[in-house]
């Protein structure tokens, strides 16, 4: 595997696509959970204060 | 027909289409790569060409999504198609990102191809100028705090912008490049050997599913984001203490 030419090159590129990707997915998943913490939270707060 | 433009229906239809979205585009990726890497050298570059099953959809997309772009621009200011500044907004941050890819696997290809990781030629530099533009355009949506506001003038800047897609098609051809001409979307045809070809456009097809994941979950966020902005307001206005804790951008959420 190592003797083919120019291996670095491949490899790097492969990896740096991976990981652009996986930042791409991980922030809008990060987002979305952050999003629907905080909805979730908001509308139980509204809902206990409406009980009140 | 589910109407698309209702943000309450647009999220049912995500919820169901985006798990076998991203079934088919982990599938896609799957038989891509194992073709990419079983395909024959390039009898020139050798498995340096490996690297194209990656740059080439990466820089296929970066133009793509500037097209997706113009015409949710396009849904802003002329139609006021309720989602489309958010779509737009969406797509900045992964056209970026798309861009990114396709400048730093071009650089990691033509330094053992040209010598070089970087010339300032013509396709080089007009895709560097898109990266940017898609840099300037999540500044100016983060920068101005009204979204109709900052949705308008993202949707000019983005029309302004899109005189850049041309110059990147055919900059390999209005000017002498290093870079190579197009072998695929040609007149004549494509230029490629077909045991190089089908692995590039099954990566493409796979890239552009994900692209559409990613997109349809990032709009799904947005719609979350307003959401939550609009219940916010209505919890202050009625006086709730805990309103802030929730703001978008505040310290609670």
């Amino acid at each position: 595997m190592s003797e083919i030419p120019h291996i670095g090159f491949i490899v790097a590129a492969y990896l740096v696509t991976a990981v652009a990707i996986l930042v791409m997915i991980g922030a809008i998943v990060i987002d979305y959970r952050r999003l629907s913490r905080a909805l979730s939270l908001l509308d139980a707060a509204r809902k206990g204060g409406d009980g009140q | 027909m589910v109407n698309l433009a209702n943000p309450t229906a647009f999220l049912a239809v995500t919820r169901r289409a985006l798990p076998w979205l991203a079934l088919a585009t982990a599938a896609l990726f799957a038989v891509g790569l194992w073709m990419a890497f079983l395909a024959p050298p390039d009898y020139q570059q050798g498995e340096t060409v490996k690297i194209m099953y990656i740059h080439v959809p990466a820089a296929w997309l970066s133009s793509f999504i500037y097209v997706v772009m113009t015409a949710a621009a396009l849904g802003t200011l002329v139609w006021r198609h309720p989602l489309a500044d958010a779509a737009q907004k969406a797509a900045a941050p992964l056209g970026a990102g798309f861009t990114f890819i396709c400048l730093v696997t071009g650089s990691l290809w033509g330094k053992p191809m040209w010598g070089a990781f970087w010339v300032w030629d013509a396709r080089l530099t007009s895709v560097l100028v898109l990266f940017i533009l898609y840099l300037g355009l999540v500044a100016l949506w983060r920068s101005i705090e009204d979204p109709g506001r900052a949705a308008r003038a993202a949707a000019i800047l983005t029309l302004v912008g899109c005189v850049n897609l041309p110059i990147i098609k055919f900059s390999v051809d209005w000017w002498n490049t290093l870079h190579q001409p197009a072998s695929v979307f040609r007149l004549g045809g494509p230029t490629i050997a077909p045991e190089l070809l089908w692995p590039l456009l099954i990566m493409a097809l796979a890239f552009t599913l994900l692209f559409v994941v990613l997109h349809l979950m990032a709009i799904r966020n947005e719609i979350l984001r307003r959401r939550l902005a609009r219940l916010t307001m209505l919890a202050a206005a009625e006086g709730d203490a805990l309103a802030h804790r929730f703001a978008p951008g505040g310290s609670g959420a």
